[in-house]
């Protein structure tokens, strides 16, 4: 990121505003990148919030408000929230571990890291059932022994929503860390402050704004997750059904104007992510000073 | 990592203590992250193999040689040939203008761009049944003059570009733009072409950022189930992708077929993170040799 503040943004001669640009094809490629973008993203998504305006309001409210929608909301973001908050706790650790300290295979388990970005989510999803399900690998301690049924409950449902979000908080948290300066743990440490003191009011802090993007990251990308979910969690209606599985069956039965404006809803919350995800990236950046 | 080898942390003094904190609480601290990993990462990496030669690797090898198998191998293959190449031609489209000049509007095409990675992939094929299904803005043209779109290869293609088209150009754009535009400057005023510029200066440098991202999208592309599930229609032998096949199988309760399948796509991600990892470190040596450039 500092070399993307140090290096020069863009040609003295176009930060003028002179007429004559050096630098050709600005025409060619903002031409095409507008009309690649509006041809393949714009004018498709748009189609959603157009389709929800043959709905009346009332049907639209009906809709999005029905009983069994409103206990797919509580299962989704409820399932993402617990989930993104297993992998602040224990991605946080991660990210510590990976910088801090070194031990055997580090290289390849930071690669691995990385694995719920590169599996296909229908494998992940089949994978964590068969291991989850009662003579899983898993399954077979858990329920035989615990007596917790994990695998088509929505207890799976937060197993597979934790495994997607893993990577988004050791991936922020990292880099703050390694830029974060280790003079100033060593001085509070020297002035005599013990290791949790100076870990509460040095570290803390500094990763901090790191922590909450990488949760905020993890939560957004839980809520819209399909493939890994619906293999482990059973999908009974009122009980382990998620939000978008719920699109998908109100498609099945034709009822298109159902299925979006409940894709509506999920994109009116996507996108308000994405705005508390560019706030905390912008305090991020403001707090490390660059 | 990569900053425990920047030449400030090496010139550290050797006294200097590696952590403050005490020995036992570094062996807890790794203890949890590896056995979290272990349970979350590891064991279903694992599992996925051992679940696809539970019934040995003769029944492996005919589960994936199986006629619906190959099928889906294929489409898969030419989904990815056509969105990932797309994609590319975009990515340094929008890089080249977004890193290379200055315009008004410039934040809000970034994130514009990125708006397909926070939609969900069920949203992202629902939006291809509005245009193209039945009731969808254009399907009575399209039945009319007996094109099909949905549930059909080119619904599998746009949907697989839509979930991938932001991969190759927020690769792109950050690199470019770090880079800034001094060497094609340059360039161009030695007498060079754009497309020379281009493919002479630009090109060189962007390389490993280049592949970064294709590789990235590509295992997308591959792997990508919601979207394509919801604009498939799931014909056998026909509108199947590799995943959707994996969901076939396992809904079958052929577990051994869904897992053979799954870890061809499994080797894909590993393959994947494997150049991820040999790239990062490239464009990493890259960097601390600019740096070096400069310093001199």
């Amino acid at each position: 990121m500092s070399a993307v503040l140090a290096a020069p943004a863009t040609a003295p001669v176009a930060a003028r505003g002179a007429p004559f640009r050096v630098m050709p094809g600005f025409r060619l490629s903002l031409g095409f990148t507008i009309f690649y973008l509006a041809l393949i993203v714009l004018i498709p998504l748009s189609a959603i919030f157009l389709k929800t305006f043959t709905m009346t309001w009332e049907g639209f409210i009906a809709a999005v408000t029905s009983d069994r929608v409103m206990a797919s909301y509580r299962l989704t973001f409820g399932a993402s929230l617990i989930g993104a908050f297993i992998n602040v706790i224990f991605g946080g650790i991660v990210a510590w571990v990976l910088v801090r300290y070194e031990f055997p295979g580090k290289r390849i388990v930071d690669a691995l890291v990385d694995l719920p970005f590169a599996l296909p989510t229908a494998v992940a999803g089949i994978t964590l059932t068969a291991l989850y399900s009662a003579n899983g690998w898993f399954g077979q301690f858990i329920e035989g022994v615990l007596g917790i049924k994990v695998a088509f409950t929505p207890l799976g449902v937060v197993v597979a929503l934790t495994f997607i979000g893993l990577p988004f908080v050791v991936r922020t948290v990292q880099p703050v860390l390694e830029d974060a300066e280790r003079e100033l743990e060593e001085a509070a440490a020297s002035l005599g402050a013990n290791a949790f003191q100076t870990f509460s009011r040095v570290v803390f802090p500094t990763i901090l704004p790191s922590l909450m993007t990488g949760f905020a990251l993890a939560f957004a990308r839980a809520t819209g997750e399909f493939g890994s979910v619906i293999f482990i969690a059973g999908n009974m209606p009122m009980v382990s059904e998620i939000t978008p599985l719920f699109i998908i069956t109100k498609l099945e039965q034709y009822d298109y104007a159902g299925a979006t404006a409940i894709a509506v809803v999920m994109l009116v919350v996507s996108f308000l992510m994405l705005l508390a995800i560019n706030l905390l990236q912008a305090w991020a950046r403001g707090k490390s000073g660059k | 990592m990569s900053g425990m080898n920047t030449p400030a942390r090496r010139g550290e003094l050797p006294s200097a203590p590696q952590t403050l904190e005490p020995r036992w609480v570094r062996n807890v601290l790794i203890a949890v992250a590896l056995l979290f990993l272990t349970v979350f990462l590891f064991v279903p990496l694992v599992a996925v193999f051992a679940e696809a030669l539970r019934k040995g690797w003769e029944a492996y090898v005919a589960a994936i040689v199986e006629e619906d198998a190959i099928s889906a191998i294929k489409l898969t293959l030419i989904t990815a040939a056509i969105a990932v190449p797309l994609n590319l031609v975009f990515g340094i489209a929008a890089s080249w203008c977004i890193a290379k000049f200055e315009f008004r509007g410039k934040s809000f095409l970034l994130t514009l761009i990125d708006l397909p990675f926070s939609v969900s992939p069920v949203i992202s094929g629902l939006i291809y049944v509005l245009l193209f299904g039945a009731q969808g803005w254009f399907g009575e043209w399209l039945y009319k003059h007996d094109i099909k779109i949905l549930f059909a290869v080119p619904g599998i293609v746009l949907a697989t570009i839509f979930v991938t088209f932001p991969f190759v150009a927020r690769e792109l754009i950050p690199l470019m733009q770090a880079q800034g535009s001094e060497e094609e400057e340059a360039a161009i005023v030695l007498g060079a072409s754009g497309w020379n510029t281009f493919r002479r200066v630009t090109l060189p440098n962007i390389k490993w950022g280049l592949l970064y991202g294709v590789i990235l999208c590509n295992a997308r592309a591959m792997g990508e189930f919601g979207a394509v599930s919801v604009v498939s229609g799931h014909i056998r032998g026909e509108t199947n992708t590799m995943p959707l096949q994996v969901e076939i199988l396992y809904n079958e309760y052929n577990f051994a077929a869904a897992f053979a399948v799954a870890s061809l796509l499994a080797l894909l991600a590993l393959v994947t993170l494997a150049l991820k990892s040999f790239i990062s470190w490239r464009l990493n040596e890259s960097r601390v040799e600019d740096a070096r450039i400069k310093e001199q």
